[in-house]
């Protein structure tokens, strides 16, 4: 929060989340999403008869109608009835490398110590200096891992959460070849077993993982709606990660710091990962090491 | 039963394994065809006896099999795991195996639909070896799904529909290759309907046992009410033509959506615009190979050499060759391009799969797969039999080989690196898939799948396109009548050409020997 850290280019400056006058996430005008050029192109497609080709636009077009679209015009022009927007913001300056978010997502999903779900990566910054980045799953806008699915398995909810329905994924992992992040993971072998849960297995509640299907970070979707912040944000004790809402703007991390979400990104020039990608991910980071995480091209 | 030992006879003499004559000279259209009797018993032979070694070739071959479906069902009881599989190495052997053994299935499409559209006469004797080894290595390819699968009990979400999400490349995959299958099937009965209908003839003068009565019976029910006569005939040459045409864009549309499951991710390696041509030249070159082999082993092992010459061999070796050096050439394009691309993603690609961690099989694809077969065909010494089939040997497993160095290394890359670690050092290292007895059991067991069903269709099906080369010799015998012979020019061609009863023998002067000459 440094003055000389705000000083940054406007190209480089974090997209401002802001529920009422401000657009949920925002993009320009000139921005072409992957999700708007495949609808414009299903339409001229159509016209082409490339009978699969079409059908195939369509259904993305018709697919991605259903999430949120990032307007100008705010949450309320989404056409979404959704009362959360959940997004993540890992503050990098303050990551000591402990891991202790991985382990606590473990053991709470009854995962192998090798499925990381959030993963530490450590990193080196342009002056040579070592800095940790944990990465869950993104939670993309326009999740390349959801279309390439053969038998509809990943969806993502109207409260921008991506998610797995491991009772029908059939073990294809073209997703696992889609997603630029490598945030997903499969169970090669028998899940570690789970004691009897109180809530059937599903997308939200993924315990115990299933065999032969493909698992991710679901931001500990299920405890969301109960106030809950996610295991990774409770257990780290640096209190990196924070777990927010777009809607009610609001920002929570483990150690008790309630934040003004937009106003937190803005003031600390957050910056999302490979935006290049088209991905538009739900969770932002705070640099503090020089670190590019692949913004460059991002326009806000 | 002696005419048919006499036939064989000659059939050996008629090839000389000394004479090494370079391809120029192996020309040999004035040689009279052997006598329709000859083919038809040549043709039967297999399915009327059984070669010695037929049930011990069946046994092992089995064994094999046996063996990959142990190791499928280890894999079942303790998941993909056991296959080698990781995180950092999510497709590796059975995507490799998939579109290489779908890809040798194109075989078939080239000698049979290309070369019979184009109506080269000379392929004449292969097609039917060449179709079968289609008809047998597609659905063999295609079962590679299941292993491939994490949860292949769950694979009747990809063939009944309330699942589908038709923007998944691998439902494209599904269609395009089910489709191409039934056409396969097509393309491999419709040139058999008139061999059914004489092979009958044969079994039913055949000492009779209930086997061949059973296959006697099979044989008039799936010959229909064919009869030979003209209008069949005619019918039968319509749609024959017809399928052959519509198996050729099939093909190419089920190794281009095959590649479009890998080109369809930002992954460097795999997000590649060259790939649809690149897949589809591939399986070409690898199915001409796969023919290559087969057609020399039915050769000698069902003493096919008064049919099937060295010229066979040479000829369908040169089209190898061609297409092998287009795919030496898409290989350069592809990694040229990439190298120029120096992004953290593409450079580490390249830079692995060509010097790194991958080098030694890429170099192996390059020195077996695209040098050794120009060199074989380069030199007059090496263009011989033995050569041709060395050479599509060594294809075959070199290409085995370029689709693990297409599929693996862009699957071990890591994504997520640090932009100024020293070249990407920092954040995720490269992943390693580690072969294991499993999935190469079940590798194995689908190879050995191929000679043991080939050897099951050749006992159960005339092995030479009886009817075909039938109306090939007479059509030959029209045109070498005095008065066609009397020119040799086009005017004679046509002439004898329309004397055939049925089209696509226009070049009428030479039987399956030589229609090129
Ligand atoms: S628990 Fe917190 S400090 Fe430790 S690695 Fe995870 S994010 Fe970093
Ligand atoms: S990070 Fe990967 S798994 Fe998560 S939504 Fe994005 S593409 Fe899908």
């Amino acid at each position: 929060m440094s003055s000389d850290e705000q000083e940054q280019d406007e190209t480089d400056r974090a997209p401002i989340p802001s529920a009422h006058q401000q657009p949920v996430t925002v993009t320009t005008g000139k921005h072409v999403s992957r999700r708007r050029f495949l609808g414009a192109a299903a339409s001229g497609v159509g016209l082409a008869a490339v009978g699969s080709v079409s059908g195939v636009l369509i259904s993305r077009s018709a697919r991605s109608a259903a999430a949120p679209a990032r307007t100008a015009t705010g949450s309320a022009a989404t056409g979404s009835s959704a009362t959360h927007q959940w997004a993540m913001v890992i503050d990098l300056r303050n990551c000591n490398g402990c891991k202790l978010c991985t382990t606590a997502c473990e053991r709470y999903h009854y995962l192998h110590q090798d499925q990381t779900w959030i993963h530490v990566f450590t990193m080196q910054s342009a002056s040579g200096e070592q800095y940790f980045m944990p990465r869950p799953c993104m939670m993309c806008e326009d999740p390349p891992c959801v279309p390439v699915c053969p038998v509809s398995a990943n969806f993502r909810t109207d409260e921008g959460l991506v998610l797995v329905t491991q009772q029908r994924c059939v073990g294809t992992r073209i997703c696992m070849n889609a997603c630029p992040y490598q945030a997903r993971y499969f169970n090669w072998s028998a899940p570690v077993p789970a004691p009897r849960q109180p809530f059937p297995q599903e997308p939200a509640w993924p315990v115990p993982q299933v065999e032969g299907t493909v698992g991710k970070c679901v931001f500990c979707a299920a405890m969301l709606p109960s106030g809950r912040i996610p295991e990774c944000a409770s257990y780290c004790p640096m209190g990196v990660i924070y777990m927010g809402d777009l809607e009610s703007d609001v920002a929570v991390n483990g150690i008790g710091n309630s934040v003004t979400l937009s106003k937190f990104l803005t003031e600390n020039t957050a910056v999302r990962f490979k935006t290049t990608f088209g991905t538009h991910p739900r969770v932002w980071y705070i640099t503090g090491h020089g670190q590019t995480l692949d913004t460059d091209k991002e326009v806000a | 039963m002696s005419s048919h030992v006499e036939s064989l006879g000659s059939a050996q003499r008629a090839w000389d394994p000394r004479i090494l004559e370079p391809v120029e000279e192996l020309t040999d259209a004035e040689e009279p065809p052997p006598a329709i009797e000859m083919i038809r018993s040549a043709a039967m032979r297999p399915v009327l006896f059984r070669p010695k070694w037929f049930w011990p070739a069946v046994g092992v071959l089995s064994a094999l099999l046996a063996l990959g479906f142990a190791a499928w069902v280890v894999q079942l009881r303790t998941g993909l795991g056991s296959a080698g599989y990781s995180d950092q190495a999510f497709w590796a052997i059975y995507e490799a195996n998939l579109v290489t053994f779908i890809g040798v299935s194109y075989g078939g499409a080239v000698v049979s639909a290309i070369l019979r559209i184009t109506k080269t006469t000379w392929r004449a004797p292969l097609t039917r070896i060449a179709e079968a080894t289609a008809l047998v290595t597609l659905p063999i390819g295609m079962l590679f799904i299941i292993p491939h699968l994490g949860s292949s009990w769950k694979l009747w979400e990809l063939i009944w529909p309330p699942y589908w999400n038709l923007s998944s490349p691998i439902l494209w995959d599904f269609f395009a290759v089910s489709t191409y299958l039934l056409a396969t099937c097509v393309f491999f009965y419709l040139p058999l309907v008139a061999d059914l209908a004489i092979g009958a003839e044969r079994l039913a003068q055949a000492a009779s046992s209930p086997g061949r009565r059973l296959l006697y019976r099979a044989y008039r029910l799936l010959a229909g009410r064919y009869d030979g006569s003209l209008s069949q005939r005619r019918l039968l040459a319509g749609a024959i033509g017809l399928v052959a045409i519509m198996v050729i864009p099939m093909a190419v549309s089920v190794h281009s959506v095959l590649s479009f499951a890998f080109a369809s991710s930002s992954r460097p390696g795999y997000l590649e615009t060259i790939f649809p041509v690149y897949f589809v030249v591939a399986a070409l070159y690898s199915g001409v190979a796969l023919v290559v082999v087969v057609v020399a082993a039915a050769r000698r092992l069902f003493h096919l050499e008064a049919f099937i010459e060295r010229r066979h061999l040479v000829r369908l070796g040169f089209i190898m060759v061609a297409l092998g050096a287009a795919y030496l050439y898409l290989t350069f394009t592809e990694y040229l391009v990439d190298s120029y691309s120096n992004t953290t993603g593409n450079a580490a690609w390249v830079y692995q799969t060509i010097l790194g961690r991958y080098w030694m099989p890429f170099w192996f694809y390059f020195v077996a797969g695209g040098v050794v077969p120009i060199l074989v065909f380069m030199f007059r010494r090496t263009r011989t039999a033995t050569g041709v089939v060395t050479a599509a040997t060594l294809v075959l497993a070199a290409m085995w080989v370029k689709r693990l160095v297409i599929v693996i290394p862009p699957a071990t890359e890591p994504l997520v690196r640090s932009p100024f670690g020293p070249t990407g050092a920092l954040g995720l290292g490269w992943g390693t898939y580690h072969f294991t007895w499993v999935s190469i059991s079940i590798t194995v067991a689908m190879a050995a799948a191929i000679p043991l069903l080939l050897l099951i269709v050749f006992r159960l099906v005339p092995i030479l396109p009886v009817a075909e080369m039938e109306e090939l010799a007479a059509a030959a015998e029209r045109a070498t009548t005095p008065t066609a012979t009397a020119a040799a020019g086009p005017v004679a061609r046509l002439h004898a050409g329309n004397g055939a009863p049925v089209g696509a023998t226009d070049h009428a002067e030479v039987p399956w020997g030589d229609g090129d000459a």
